[in-house]
């Protein structure tokens, strides 16, 4: 779908600052890996938005499916238990 | 597990103010308004280069020269992040340009005016970046996920443009007797075309109904074009400029202006392709990708010899 003349299309995760997670901020299309990187400073980072960025091509994006959300999530909707909250800390003990 | 209505799904979110995402099942004429609307939005920012691109050469300053390259770089962009997310709908950037190119895809009509004087810059700036900011301040909302994302990037951008534009017209306004007639002449011209930005009057509009009930626009044309002369008047006055209404007055019942509808028989005519300049944006836009071919050509080229096949995962 992608492949057109336009070269195919690339995901672009972009690092605000050092130390942070890479964010998705958008896509587009380049022929190669160094025009994606390229033309994602210039079409993401005008105004100092990123000082990393990552290029994926969309292609190799594997995706979960809306269709099966709830079944796919469905394993951690009972375990109530993997949250901090579940348990009973006697008052006293100070902050834990 | 029961049968998943998709349809019921879909709804459901709407009406939670939940967004739809590309894998999300949709409805078809959802996807086609979509489809239409956003690639018709993505010309609009490449085929609005061109009316600004063309005082480039003849910024009166190396100031205007940097600031006006930046802001028809950032409509370049704007046009890049709504191609995308017009493809993410199953459209191909190779069938939007050649929509736009044969003339069959529709762009703003605004751009089919042409700019002819230095104050027509600070004009287009500040009166139709100012329509196309309050029409996308809404979209930011927007049912469809990619869409309403790539517009909080555009309105993020678009406030320069509306800043500089009216320091342009600030200038003239405060100028010379000479500069402050080419100012109201700007103005005199821009303001009926830029009211027609909001589209045919509600009763008019074929598409609107549509579009409200999937949530893709929140507010009305008329809506927004209140907003937006509401907005403008003080300015206007500000600048010691009038706009070319008689019947403009405020009505302290609305708390709102009233004002002349534009003429709406030239807006289909120019829609229809008989504006000004809509064979020379066309035409503008047919060279330049004519021309830029061989660059497709060898870089595609270029990432073949390299053996870089990034379509195989």
């Amino acid at each position: 779908m992608n492949n057109d003349s336009q070269g195919p299309l690339w995901e672009v995760f972009l690092q605000k600052k050092a130390g942070q997670p890479f964010v998705h901020c958008g896509n587009l299309h380049a022929y190669d890996k160094e025009m994606a990187l390229q033309n994602a400073r210039d079409l993401y980072t005008r105004r100092n938005e990123g000082m990393s960025i990552w290029v994926v091509p969309s292609s190799a994006i594997v995706a979960s499916s809306p269709e099966d959300m709830g079944s796919f999530f469905e394993p951690a909707n009972d375990k109530i238990y993997r949250h901090p909250t579940f348990y009973q800390i006697p008052d006293g003990v100070g902050h834990m | 597990m029961g049968v998943i209505n998709f349809e019921e799904l879909f709804e459901a979110k709407l009406a939670k103010n939940e967004m739809i995402e590309p894998k999300d099942w949709m409805p078809d004429n959802y996807r086609k308004h979509l489809i239409r609307q956003i690639s018709q939005h993505a010309h609009s920012e490449i085929v609005g280069m061109l009316p600004e691109g063309n005082w480039i050469t003849r910024a009166p300053s190396l100031r205007s020269k940097l600031v006006l390259l930046a802001k028809v770089q950032d409509e370049g962009g704007h046009g890049l992040y709504l191609y995308t997310a017009a493809e993410s709908l199953g459209t191909s950037r190779d069938e939007m340009l050649d929509a736009l190119h044969t003339g069959k895809a529709k762009y703003s009509s605004i751009f089919n005016y042409p700019t002819l004087t230095w104050a027509d810059v600070g004009a287009v700036g500040w009166l139709v970046d100012g329509a196309a900011i309050m029409n996308q301040v809404m979209l930011q909302r927007t049912s469809y996920g990619p869409y309403a994302r790539a517009m909080v990037r555009i309105c993020k951008e678009e406030s320069f443009h509306q800043r500089q534009g009216y320091e342009l017209m600030t200038h003239l306004a405060f100028g010379t007797p000479a500069q402050k007639e080419m100012a109201q002449d700007a103005l005199n011209r821009w303001w009926y075309p830029t009211l027609m930005m909001f589209g045919p009057p509600d009763v008019e509009s074929p598409n609107s109904e549509n579009a409200i009930k999937w949530r893709i626009k929140r507010e009305t044309n008329d809506q927004l074009r209140q907003r937006f002369v509401n907005q403008s008047m003080p300015q206007i006055d500000y600048l010691g400029l009038t706009v070319p209404d008689p019947n403009l007055k405020w009505n302290e019942e609305k708390q709102g202006f009233d004002f002349s509808e534009p003429n709406w028989a030239e807006f289909k005519n120019v829609i229809k392709g008989n504006g000004p300049c809509n064979k020379e944006r066309l035409a503008s836009r047919n060279k330049s990708h004519n021309e830029g071919a061989w660059v497709r050509e060898a870089a595609m080229a270029f990432a073949k010899k390299q053996n870089e096949n990034y379509q195989a995962a």
